[in-house]
């Protein structure tokens, strides 16, 4: 813009409400953890001492929490691979269609606004060992199923939810990335002869791939962050740690185990990896990974 | 359409309806689990097909109490959400429609830092600073209030970045035009801003709005009172009592209410979601 106002002061009362927010819950808090993270308090918040980087070296040195990122990575990449696999198969066969595209895509996108903990519990009462219509189900061919006591297929259940309300999301976005392939590549395609299925992955698939990458940075940042809910209502980061990932760690040690230096210190390393995040979101979506 | 595939287009027409039905398939069963009463769980499986209890179910958990140690009902907590909602979404796209405004329109010191700051924010999710944040909000004492529940969500990198390239994209000509004629700032940006960012405030209304309708985190730790608990956190409090305990139907029918709102608003504003939704991740 080339033209500006020339008011001197209206800019800084305008910007005003928006930084005393950002500083007050935002900035401070973090300084707060990133101060919190150097020290050691006692459980009752009386008196606390300077540890250096204790705290870092200790959750470095706590195999439970190589256990979390190992639980994170599988859970995220897990949700991930399963919506975006899941979203592109439905939005390439509702890019066929031409009756009722609209009514497909309208019952298909809804649970975006189901809440996370409300998805985990839907799925809880489908899978719940004593009563579950699948998880019954699943016990007349011969799978003993139990959330509560197998680590294993509590990871299952969470993903199954974190993924149910994803795919929808991922399905928007590559039904518009299916839009914008240029029908004159895929009729000349046709013309030579190519099936379907060589047309998607020859010639459609590798145009769709900013979309793609530009999805698993936000199903990453997704399964991350906001899953939380997922998780707390249904399996609480159980059973043992099997489900309890990184950002459910930080929330139980801080919040039910008191140890606020570990919590802090944790609060500081996923500050760091949502840094990382974003910056990769923003050099390469905007730079767009393209042909 | 390239060619006619009659046996492709049967497949995905299945595979469309396969997709739905399994998206649907919880629901399903949520609303069916809503009609008994609570000793048809007991009895080791849920029934498939509706119960008669449905109007006493849902009549109790709306109207007299939500049940399972809650002694308030849905509608209360129902409001408490649509407040926090409310809140968040309105608090959100004011501050930063008037921060983007700023930025964009006006030539002043320490402009890039102002812009830096909000930038941060993206970075700062309310998942990773929770423990501090929840201590500042106690500090101020406003555990258990409605500014509680929405000051600390509401600061907002995206929705800033979306009005800041919607500006950018207004003609210099205009700004020019609007001071010839003797407009100031604040009449430029009621007359003029305004009404050509009415649909990138529609629809980022209606994300916002769902966003702030589903925290959860957030009223979790805030509210240990019933008057202030939101519709979706409450749904933990409901599942906490011991295990067996659960009053599974009253747990349904709260959250069918719980996602209610947010679905309808998907649906019934379905080109503005999707607006907002492909907006908000520019």
């Amino acid at each position: 813009m080339s033209v500006h106002f020339p008011q001197k002061k209206l800019p800084y009362l305008l910007l005003l409400p928006q930084l005393v927010i950002t500083f007050i819950f935002f900035l401070w808090p973090a300084e707060q953890a990133i101060e919190q993270a150097f020290y050691q308090e006692d459980a009752f918040g009386l008196s606390r001492e300077f540890v250096g980087l204790d705290n870092f070296i200790d959750i470095f040195q706590d195999p439970q929490y190589y256990t979390s990122i190992g639980v994170t990575l599988i859970f995220s990449f897990s949700v991930a691979f399963l919506g975006m696999a899941l979203a592109l198969w439905l939005a390439v066969m509702a890019d066929r269609v031409i009756r009722g595209k609209l009514a497909y895509q309208t019952l298909l996108i809804w649970p975006y606004a189901v809440a996370p903990a409300l998805a985990g519990v839907l799925w809880w009462i489908l899978f719940d060992p004593s009563m579950g219509p699948v998880a019954l189900w699943l016990e007349t061919v011969g799978v003993e199923w139990n959330h509560f006591l197998n680590g294993d297929q509590a990871m299952i259940l969470v993903v199954i939810s974190a993924t149910w309300k994803q795919i929808s999301y991922n399905f928007l976005f590559f039904l518009a990335g299916l839009q914008a392939v240029p029908r004159s590549l895929i009729e000349a395609a046709a013309i030579d002869g190519a099936s379907p299925a060589k047309r998607f992955w020859d010639i459609v698939f590798p145009l769709l791939s900013p979309t793609t990458f530009f999805l698993l940075v936000v199903n990453l940042v997704y399964a991350f962050f906001d899953t939380f809910g997922v998780i707390d209502a249904t399996t609480q980061g159980g059973p043992g740690v099997s489900t309890a990932t990184m950002v459910y760690k930080v929330f139980n040690d801080g919040f039910i185990g008191l140890d606020l230096g570990s919590s802090a210190a944790q609060s500081v390393v996923l500050m760091g990896l949502v840094g990382i995040m974003t910056v990769v979101q923003f050099r390469y979506i905007e730079r767009k990974v393209e042909y | 359409m390239i060619e006619n595939r009659p046996w492709l287009t049967a497949i995905s027409h299945l595979s469309l309806l396969l997709g739905i039905a399994m998206v649907a398939l919880p629901v399903w069963v949520a609303l069916v689990a809503s009609t008994h009463p609570t000793e048809a769980f007991g009895s080791g499986e849920i029934p498939l097909w509706f119960g008669d209890q449905a109007i006493q179910n849902w009549g109790a958990v709306l109207f007299a109490k939500a049940g399972n140690g809650i002694d308030v009902p849905v509608w209360s907590m129902m409001l408490n959400s649509l407040v926090m909602a409310l809140g968040i979404t309105i608090g959100k796209i004011a501050i930063s429609i008037l921060s983007a405004y700023a930025i964009v329109f006006f030539r002043f010191p320490f402009r890039g830092t102002a812009f830096w700051v909000i930038f941060i924010t993206l970075m700062l999710p309310v998942e990773v600073r929770i423990v501090p944040t929840y201590e500042v909000v106690a500090n101020l004492d406003m555990l258990n209030s409605y500014s509680g529940l929405v000051l600390p969500l509401i600061a907002s990198a995206t929705a800033t970045f979306l009005f800041r390239q919607c500006f950018m994209t207004v003609p210099g000509e205009l700004v020019e035009a609007a001071r010839i004629d003797g407009a100031g700032p604040i009449r430029f940006f009621f007359d003029i801003l305004m009404p050509l960012s009415r649909t990138n405030i529609a629809a980022l209304f209606v994300i916002m709005f769902i966003y702030g309708w589903n925290q959860y985190l957030w009223p979790l730790i805030v509210t240990t009172d019933d008057a202030y608990y939101t519709l979706v956190m409450s749904i933990k409090r409901m599942l906490s009592v011991e295990q067996g305990d659960v009053e599974w139907n009253q747990v349904m029918v709260t959250t069918l209410l719980a996602m209610l709102p947010p679905v309808l608003v998907v649906v019934g504003m379905q080109k503005l979601f999707v607006k907002g939704l492909v907006d908000a991740e520019k």
